[in-house]
C-alpha cells in the first residue's frame, strides 16, 4: 500500500506538487493522468526516493520511504520496478545481460539468474532476442526487456513513466496488455500518461493531476481535461 | 556473496573494456602518450645525468710539493684528504712519475727532451690530483689544504687557476640538472592530467548507464566497481603497449645518441633496468586508471 500525506515538493520557489493526499492499494491499476508538467513523473520520483518531498510523508508498505538511509536505498530500489519512456537499457548489454544485471546487484546466485531471466523475457515474449543488444532491438521489444528487468526481483509495486511515449499504437497496446496482466498477477502498477485512448480503454482508476494538484480522482475514470 | 560479487565485478569492467573498444582505444592512446612522456623523461634525466657526471669527472684540483718534500708526508697529506667526506679519490704522481709523463707527452718534441737532459736533476714537482664528490667542493678542499701546517711541503695548488672553470661548471652541471627535474616534473603533471580528463569524458558518456544501474538497485560498489576495472585495464594495456613501443625507438635512436655522447647508451640502460621500467610504468598507468575513474564515478554516484 501506498500513502502519500500532504505531500509538497517545491524547486527554488516553482511548486511541482502541491498538498497531496492519495492512498493506492496493493493490486491496484492507477493511471496517473494529466499535461506535461503536472506533476506524474515528480510523484514517481518521490516514490523511488530520487527526490524528497519538501513536506509531507510517503509510505511504501507503512515504511516512511524519506527516512530510509542512503546506503539502504538499493534495497528500496529493488522492491520498486520502475519502466521509463526511453527504457534506460544498458546499452552495451544484450537482452538477457540487462535482465541478468538486477538479479546480479541483488546477490542473486548463478544458478537462479540461469533460471529466472529466460522465464522473464518468455513472459514479455522475448526468448528469441536473449542475445541481442538495445540497438538491435525495435522500441515495443525495448519496453518489454525493461518490464522483465521491472519485474525481476517480484516487486510490489511497478512505476511506469510514459512507456508508451515512443511506442506506435500497435506496440503501445502490447506493452498495456503486458502491464495489465502482471497486474493480474498480483503487482501494483501506477502507470503515467498524457495518452487519451489508453486511459480511456482500460476502465481503471484514473488519477489527474494539474499544476501540482490532484483534481480528478475517479474509480472507473477517464481522461477528462 | 563476496567472491561472486568480486568476479561479477571484474567480469563487468572487462566485457566494458572489450565491447566498447573504440573507446578503450582512444583512451589507451592518450594514457600510452603519457606513459611515453613519463618514460622519455626518465631517460632523459638518465642521459642528463651521464653527462653532468662526465663533466664532473674532468675536472679536478692538483696540489704540487716543494721538490724537497719527503714521498713518506706526501703520503701522509693523501690519507688525510681520502679521510675527507667531499674526497672522491686522490691520485698520487711522483716525481719520477710526472717526469715519465712528461717525457711520454713530449716525445716528439726533441727539443724540450733534450733540454730536460741537460739538467743534472728532476725539475718536476710531485702532485696529488683530488677529485671531489661534487664540483662546488674543490673550494672547501682548497681551503682545507691552504692551512699553515701544510705551508711549508706544498708548492701550489691550481685550483687558484681553475676557479673561474670550476665555478662555471657548477652553475651549469646544477642548472641542467634543475631544469630537466622542473621540465619532467611539467611534462609529467600535464601528461596526467590530459590523461584524467580523458578518463573523465569517457565515465561522462557512461553517466546515462550510471543513472540505470542505480534505478534497478544497484548499490555503489557494484556500480563503481566495472568502472575502475576499466580504468586499470586502461592502464594496463597502455603501460604494456609502451614497454613494447620503446624497444624498437631506443634501438634506432640510442646508437645515435651514442655517437654524440660516448658515455650514453640509452638501450643499455633500458635492457638492464627493464623490471624498474615495468614496475614504474605499470604502476603510474594501473593507478592513474583506477583513481581517475573513481574520481570521475564519483559525481555521477550522488543519490
Amino acid at each position: 500500500m501506498i500513502v502519500f500525506q500532504k505531500i509538497s515538493k517545491i524547486y527554488d520557489g516553482c511548486t511541482a506538487l502541491n498538498n497531496i493526499d492519495l492512498t493506492i492499494k496493493a493490486k491496484e491499476f492507477v493511471s496517473l493522468a494529466g499535461p506535461s508538467g503536472a506533476g506524474k513523473s515528480t510523484l514517481l520520483k518521490l516514490l523511488i526516493g530520487e527526490e524528497k518531498p519538501s513536506k509531507g510523508k510517503l509510505f511504501l508498505d507503512k515504511q516512511n520511504i524519506h527516512l530510509v538511509k542512503e546506503k539502504d536505498m538499493p534495497k528500496l530500489r529493488r522492491k520498486i520496478g520502475m519502466v521509463f519512456q526511453d527504457f534506460r537499457l544498458l546499452s552495451d548489454r544484450t537482452a538477457y545481460e540487462n535482465v541478468a544485471f538486477a538479479m546480479e546487484v541483488a546477490g542473486a546466485t548463478d544458478k537462479e539468474i540461469k533460471q529466472d531471466v529466460p522465464q522473464l523475457l518468455e513472459l514479455v515474449g522475448l526468448v528469441d532476442k536473449l542475445n541481442q543488444f538495445p540497438h538491435q532491438l525495435s522500441g515495443g521489444e525495448k519496453q518489454r526487456v525493461a518490464i522483465a528487468r521491472a519485474l525481476i526481483h517480484r516487486p510490489s509495486v511497478i512505476l511506469a513513466d510514459e512507456p508508451t511515449g515512443n511506442l506506435d499504437l500497435l506496440n503501445s497496446w502490447d506493452i498495456v496488455r503486458l502491464l495489465q496482466k502482471i497486474n493480474e498477477l498480483g503487482t501494483t502498477i501506477i502507470l503515467a500518461t498524457h495518452d487519451r485512448e489508453i486511459i480511456n480503454n482500460l476502465g481503471r482508476r484514473v488519477i489527474t493531476l494539474d499544476k501540482g494538484r490532484v483534481i480528478r480522482d475517479e474509480a472507473n475514470g477517464r481522461y477528462i481535461l | 556473496m563476496f567472491k561472486t560479487t568480486l568476479f561479477r565485478i571484474v567480469k563487468s569492467g572487462w566485457q566494458s573494456f572489450v565491447r566498447n573498444y573504440w573507446l578503450s582505444a582512444a583512451t589507451v592512446a592518450v594514457m600510452i602518450l603519457a606513459l611515453f612522456v613519463i618514460a622519455g623523461l626518465t631517460l632523459f634525466n638518465v642521459m642528463t645525468q651521464a653527462v653532468v657526471a662526465n663533466l664532473q669527472n674532468r675536472v679536478d684540483v692538483s696540489v704540487y710539493f716543494n721538490k724537497d718534500t719527503e714521498e713518506a708526508k706526501v703520503l701522509s697529506v693523501r690519507q688525510e684528504l681520502v679521510a675527507l667526506p667531499e674526497v672522491k679519490s686522490v691520485d698520487y704522481v711522483s716525481q719520477g712519475e710526472a717526469l715519465k709523463r712528461f717525457q711520454e707527452l713530449h716525445k716528439n718534441n726533441q727539443v724540450l727532451l733534450r733540454s730536460l737532459q741537460e739538467l743534472d736533476q728532476n725539475p718536476l714537482e710531485a702532485s696529488l690530483n683530488i677529485k671531489a664528490n661534487q664540483a662546488s667542493q674543490y673550494e672547501a678542499i682548497s681551503d682545507y689544504l691552504s692551512q699553515d701546517r701544510f705551508q711549508g711541503i706544498i708548492d701550489k695548488i691550481n685550483y687558484k687557476q681553475n676557479k673561474d672553470i670550476i665555478g662555471r661548471l657548477t652553475r651549469l652541471t646544477g642548472n641542467i640538472q634543475m631544469g630537466g627535474f622542473v621540465i619532467s616534473l611539467f611534462l609529467g603533471l600535464l601528461a596526467l592530467l590530459v590523461t584524467f580528463n580523458t578518463v573523465r569524458l569517457t565515465m561522462y558518456t557512461w553517466r546515462e548507464e550510471i543513472s540505470v544501474m542505480r534505478f534497478v538497485g544497484a548499490d555503489n560498489w557494484f556500480i563503481r566497481g566495472p568502472f575502475v576495472v576499466e580504468g586499470v585495464l586502461y592502464g594496463i594495456a597502455s603501460a604494456m603497449t609502451t614497454i613494447i613501443v620503446i624497444f624498437p625507438i631506443l634501438y634506432f635512436i640510442s646508437p645515435k645518441i651514442t655517437n654524440f655522447l660516448p658515455e650514453v647508451d640509452l638501450l643499455f640502460f633500458y635492457q638492464t633496468n627493464f623490471w624498474q621500467f615495468i614496475l614504474l610504468l605499470f604502476g603510474i598507468g594501473i593507478v592513474l586508471g583506477g583513481v581517475s575513474s573513481l574520481i570521475a564515478i564519483r559525481r555521477y554516484l550522488k543519490a
